[in-house]
């Protein structure tokens, strides 16, 4: 039961992490058609960024505010100077965002070194909570806490405001959004903003269980790609049930059968393909 | 026929040049001849997928990885008989492919991109934690070349080089056929519009079914050879890495053609043994040559030197 109890925990606070990366590369398409293979190279970049920032200044609020800025402008150069020039151009995306990849990826090297690295956790969050035998990290229970308070927010802005409508439109139809005389560019550069802002996010508080080394960003990359594939495209909610189904099947897996852990993720997701080619939330 | 026989000659004149090659060149640069050879038949098994069925796979390095792996397993474990390593590789690369076409062709667009990224890291995952089985990170080393049961070493440099030579010459011949066929022009019509093709009566799920099965197989002949060439397999066969950088080729030689992409797979190759030499940041010019291509050469180096008019016209 212990086991059960502390794998279930972990798995969560692992798929409110994944949550945060997917909602922007999820997001990102949907509205924008922009597949982003330097997705995970925002989570790298915020990772390490925090990292310099919590070793000089000992304060994990400001190396969280200064790599999701960071990160954030990184993402409006991208999008605004090469992205938005492939609209609906897969192809010349999958091979642009691959470049911006490996020069963001051996940058970074070169930087901060091959070491694997772990940021330290906040004061404020290093004591465990116990419930008789099982034992939680309080740092987790913020991870989860904030993973569910970001996809709130989210999912009140998208529901309830005008803006979130108008990207739910632009998801829906986006020339005709346009047509009706909203700045569709201007809406796609904040969203696209937002969405690497949240993974840097996800790079800074990731850090201290999930760690920041060279190949993060790739590995990365493919959670959040298979959170995608499994929820569906341009969708909030399918990327949070994604995040779900990943975080869990993937801590199980890992727990239980440690040389298939992979497969483990992977045999689901073949069968929500087969049942349903577009993810659980998406549109065909 | 006007075009094809100055094609044949120059295909001809090309061919007795590598036959050659050996005899002067220092075993260095046999060897990187050799590369070459090997990723041009990647990159051209690519194409027939993403430049002429306008399916774009990145996963393509599973054919090549599963292969490699294939034949790592058999010669060390079963037998360096060259045609049984042959026969499993090209096998289990054929089936493997068979069963992501199945998989991945349940998407379109974006989605066939994700999935077949997805599948592909599946399959490197499995590679690197099946520990017992594949050697997990280690991979499998100490690959000899293979035997044919014959007096002929293929250890020496120039002797693998005539081997590999056989089947991208083998390759090169089968898919020119292939894609002048009426097969050929199917998966052409298929790319520009499907839908057309499926009320004209094709049976587009089958063709493109096949076009996959095709690339798939092919790219385990490279995968085989690769094995071989360097004795030593690792889940970066599998990885995404790999798969990306054929893509690369693809695009960056010319995509729907058959030269752009060995074209590309040379430039790759070659740019990467000589700066690889020079400096450590590989990766990094990798990356800007990633987007210079994009920005500057969209229909690869075939498309802005010679095809330029009609290019632009079908885009």
């Amino acid at each position: 039961m212990t086991f059960w109890l502390v794998q279930t925990f972990n798995g969560l606070s692992f798929a409110m992490l994944l949550f945060l990366l997917a909602a922007g590369l999820s997001v990102a398409y949907g509205l924008m058609g922009i597949l982003n293979l330097a997705h995970g190279s925002y989570y790298l970049l915020g990772a390490y960024l925090g990292l310099t920032v919590i070793k000089t200044t000992n304060n994990f609020l400001l190396a969280i505010l200064c790599a999701v800025a960071a990160v954030a402008v990184l993402g409006v150069v991208m999008q605004r100077f090469f992205l938005r020039r492939f609209y609906k151009n897969e192809l010349a995306q999958v091979l642009l965002t691959f470049g911006f990849l490996f020069i963001i990826g051996d940058l970074s090297l070169w930087i901060w070194g091959g070491n694997p690295q772990v940021l330290p956790k906040p004061s404020l969050f290093e004591a465990s909570y116990r419930f008789g035998e099982v034992v939680v990290p309080s740092y987790r229970v913020f991870v989860i806490g904030l993973g569910l308070l970001v996809a709130l927010g989210l999912w009140l802005f998208q529901e309830k405001t005008s803006i979130g409508a108008i990207i739910r439109a632009g998801v829906d139809d986006e020339e005709m959004t346009r047509g009706l005389g909203i700045n569709t560019p201007f809406l796609f550069t904040v969203v696209f903003a937002v969405g690497a802002a949240l993974a840097a996010l996800a790079g800074v508080v990731g850090g201290p269980f999930v760690g920041v080394y060279p190949g993060a960003d790739i590995e990365i990359l493919l959670f959040a790609l298979v959170v995608v594939i499994i929820g569906g495209v341009g969708s909030l909610k399918g990327a949070f049930v994604g995040s779900l189904v990943v975080g869990l099947l993937d801590n199980f897996g890992k727990a239980l059968f440690p040389e298939l852990a992979l497969f483990t993720m992977f045999a689901p997701m073949a069968l929500i393909l087969i049942a349903r080619p577009a993810g659980l939330f998406g549109k065909e | 026929m006007m075009m094809r026989s100055p094609g044949i000659a120059a295909a001809l004149a090309l061919l007795v040049v590598l036959v050659l090659l050996p005899l002067v060149l220092p075993k260095y640069y046999v060897d990187l001849v050799t590369q070459v050879m090997i990723y041009a038949i990647f990159a051209m098994s690519l194409d027939i997928l993403l430049g002429y069925t306008g399916l774009p796979s990145l996963g393509h390095a599973a054919s090549f990885g599963i292969s490699a792996y294939t034949v790592g397993l058999v010669s060390l474990k079963v037998t360096s008989l060259f045609f049984v390593v042959m026969g499993a590789a090209l096998g289990v690369s054929l089936a493997l492919s068979a069963l992501l076409a199945v998989l991945a062709m349940r998407s379109r667009g974006v989605y066939f991109l994700m999935i077949t990224l997805a599948l592909a890291q599946l399959l490197w995952g499995v590679a690197f934690q099946w520990r017992s089985l594949t050697g997990g990170d280690d991979g499998l080393t100490g690959i000899r070349r293979p035997s044919l049961g014959v007096s002929v070493s293929f250890a020496d440099a120039a002797n693998f080089y005539y081997l590999v030579l056989v089947f991208f010459v083998l390759v090169v011949v089968v898919l020119s056929v292939l894609v002048r066929s009426p097969f050929g022009n199917a998966l052409r019509g298929i790319r520009e519009s499907e839908s057309r093709m499926a009320s004209l009566g094709y049976n587009v799920w089958l063709y493109k079914f096949l076009a996959f099965v095709i690339a798939g197989t092919v790219g385990g002949v490279a995968g085989m050879l690769a094995a071989y060439h360097i004795g030593y397999v690792s889940p970066a066969d599998l990885g995404i890495l790999l798969s990306a950088k054929v893509m690369l080729m693809v695009i960056l030689g010319g995509a729907g053609t058959l030269i752009g992409p060995a074209l590309g797979a040379a430039l790759v190759v070659l740019l990467e043994n000589f700066v690889s030499a020079q400096t450590e940041r590989w990766t990094l010019i990798l990356g800007a040559i990633y987007v210079c291509v994009v920005l500057f050469a969209p229909h690869g180096i075939l498309g802005t030197f010679k095809l330029k008019p009609r290019q632009a016209a079908e885009t």
